[in-house]
C-alpha cells in the first residue's frame, strides 16, 4: 500500500570540467541525497559531461521573483561609472 | 471606483501584460517559469512537453522487446544505450514541464488514465528485428526533423531540454540505419526482412508530423509561440525529400507508388496518407495501445513498493542523523 509521499525534487548542478564552476543541468526526483547523485549520474552525465555532481534539494532555494526585477537590477544601470569606458583618456596612453 | 471600473481596468491589464509578453517572444526572448505568462501559454507547454516525455516514456516499450534478442553484443549495447537515452529524454522533460507548476505525479496519472496522449508511432507493433533499423531509422529520423526546430522554441526550459535532446538523438538513427544497410547487404531473407520492414513503418511515419495543415487545428498559435516553426506539411515533405535518397543507398522500395520527383518543385509528389488510420491508432484504436498502457501501468504499480521503501528508509536515515546530533 503506498503512503502515497512522493520523492522530492533535487536541482542538478555538474562541472563538465575541472577549471569551470558547476552549472544548472536540471532537476529530477530522488528518495535522499545520495539517489540524487547516483540518478543524476545517469540522468544527466551519460557521456561524460561531467567530473562533479552537486545536487540540493530544490525546496531550499530561495529565488528571487522576476515582478521585481524593477527594483532589483535597476539601480546598477544608471551607474555607468563602474565601467572602465566611462573614463576619458588620451589615444597615447595604451594598455589601461 | 466602482466594481464595474476596476474590472475593467484589470482586463486592461491582462491585456497589456500579453501584449508585452508577445512582443518578447517576438523579439526572441526566452520565457523563464516565474516570469508572468497567459494561462494559455502555460497550458499548451504543459500540453505539449508531457505528450513528448510521455512519448519518450512509452517510446521505450516496442524497443525493450528487442534488447534480450538483439543478434550480437554490438547491437544489444547501442540498444540497450538508445532505450536508456529515451528514458533520460522522458525525465529531462518532464523535469521541464514541472517547472510550470504540474507534479510529476500528476503527469503519471494524466499517462496513466490515457487523458494524455503519445506519440501514435508507439502503438505499432515491432515483430523482427528488422523494426529497430527502421525504427531508428524513420522513427529517429522523424523525430529530429520534428525536434530540431524546438531547440529555439521561446519557454526557456523545453529548449534547454530539447538542444540535449537532439545531441544525443543522431546516434539513434545512425545506429538504426546501420541495422538496415547490414540486412539489406546481407541473405536475400535479410533483405525481405528490412524491406518488409520499410513497408510497416513508412506511412506511420508520416503521421508522426500529425494531420495536414489544412486539419491543423493549433499551427497558427504555436507558430507564433514558436513552438513550431515549420508547418506539419513541410516538416513532413523534409522528411520524405531526406529519406528516399536513403532508401536508394539500402536498395529498398519504398510503399508508395504515387512517389515521384517533381523537377519542377524539385521535391517528391507522394500518396494519400490513409488519415482514418490515424484518428482510429490516435483514438486508442491501433494494434498496441493497450498492451503499452498496460505495461506501462503495470511496471508503475509493480514498483510501487520499491519506491515506497526508498522513502521509508531515506526517513529513518534522517531521523537516526537527527538524533544522533542531540
Amino acid at each position: 500500500m503506498s503512503n502515497k509521499k512522493n520523492w522530492p525534487l533535487w536541482e542538478v548542478f555538474v562541472r563538465s570540467k575541472n577549471g569551470l564552476e558547476h552549472r544548472h543541468f536540471g532537476s529530477l526526483h530522488a528518495a535522499d541525497a545520495e539517489m540524487a547523485l547516483e540518478n543524476a549520474r545517469d540522468v544527466y552525465t551519460r557521456r561524460n559531461e561531467g567530473v562533479s555532481i552537486w545536487v540540493v534539494e530544490s525546496k531550499h532555494i530561495t529565488a528571487s521573483n522576476p515582478e521585481h526585477n524593477g527594483e532589483l537590477f535597476e539601480p546598477a544601470q544608471d551607474k555607468v561609472y563602474r565601467h572602465p569606458t566611462f573614463y576619458d583618456l588620451p589615444d597615447e596612453v595604451k594598455h589601461m | 471606483m466602482s466594481e464595474e471600473q476596476i474590472k475593467s481596468t484589470r482586463a486592461e491589464e491582462t491585456r497589456s501584460l500579453e501584449e508585452q509578453f508577445e512582443a518578447r517572444i517576438a523579439r526572441d526572448e526566452k520565457i523563464e517559469p516565474k516570469d508572468w505568462m497567459p494561462e494559455k501559454y502555460r497550458q499548451t507547454h504543459i500540453r505539449q512537453i508531457s505528450q513528448h516525455a510521455h512519448s519518450e516514456i512509452v517510446g521505450m516499450l516496442p524497443e525493450g522487446n528487442w534488447i534480450t534478442r538483439a543478434p550480437s553484443l554490438r547491437r544489444k549495447v547501442a540498444l540497450l544505450a538508445k532505450v536508456q537515452d529515451e528514458a533520460g529524454h522522458g525525465l529531462y522533460l518532464y523535469s521541464a514541464c514541472e517547472t510550470l507548476g504540474i507534479s510529476r505525479d500528476e503527469l503519471y496519472e494524466q499517462l496513466h488514465s490515457g487523458k494524455a496522449k503519445y506519440s501514435s508511432i508507439f502503438n505499432y507493433p515491432t515483430v523482427t528485428w528488422a523494426d529497430m533499423g527502421a525504427i531508428g531509422w524513420l522513427v529517429d529520423g522523424a523525430a529530429i526533423i520534428n525536434q530540431v526546430p524546438l531547440c529555439s522554441t521561446s519557454f526557456g526550459p523545453y529548449a534547454r531540454a530539447m538542444v540535449r535532446v537532439c545531441k544525443e538523438e543522431s546516434f539513434h538513427q545512425r545506429q538504426g540505419y546501420e541495422i538496415m544497410l547490414k540486412l539489406c547487404n546481407g541473405a536475400p531473407e535479410q533483405k525481405e526482412m528490412a524491406q518488409d520492414a520499410l513497408n510497416r513503418w513508412w506511412w506511420p511515419s508520416l503521421m508522426m508530423f500529425g494531420p495536414t495543415d489544412a486539419e491543423s487545428t493549433h499551427t497558427e498559435q504555436s507558430m507564433k509561440w514558436k513552438l513550431k516553426r515549420k508547418t506539419n506539411d513541410e516538416l513532413r515533405q523534409q522528411f520524405i525529400d531526406q529519406t528516399v535518397p536513403q532508401a536508394d543507398i539500402l536498395g529498398l522500395t519504398i510503399p508508395d507508388p504515387d512517389l515521384k520527383w517533381n523537377e519542377e518543385r524539385q521535391s517528391y509528389d507522394f500518396g494519400e496518407i490513409d488519415w482514418d488510420e490515424f484518428w482510429q491508432v490516435v483514438k486508442g484504436h491501433g494494434p498496441m495501445n493497450k498492451a503499452r498502457m498496460k505495461a506501462r501501468v503495470g511496471a508503475w504499480e509493480r514498483g510501487e513498493w520499491v519506491r515506497d521503501a526508498a522513502m521509508a528508509h531515506a526517513e529513518k536515515q534522517q531521523e537516526r542523523k537527527e538524533k544522533e546530533a542531540v
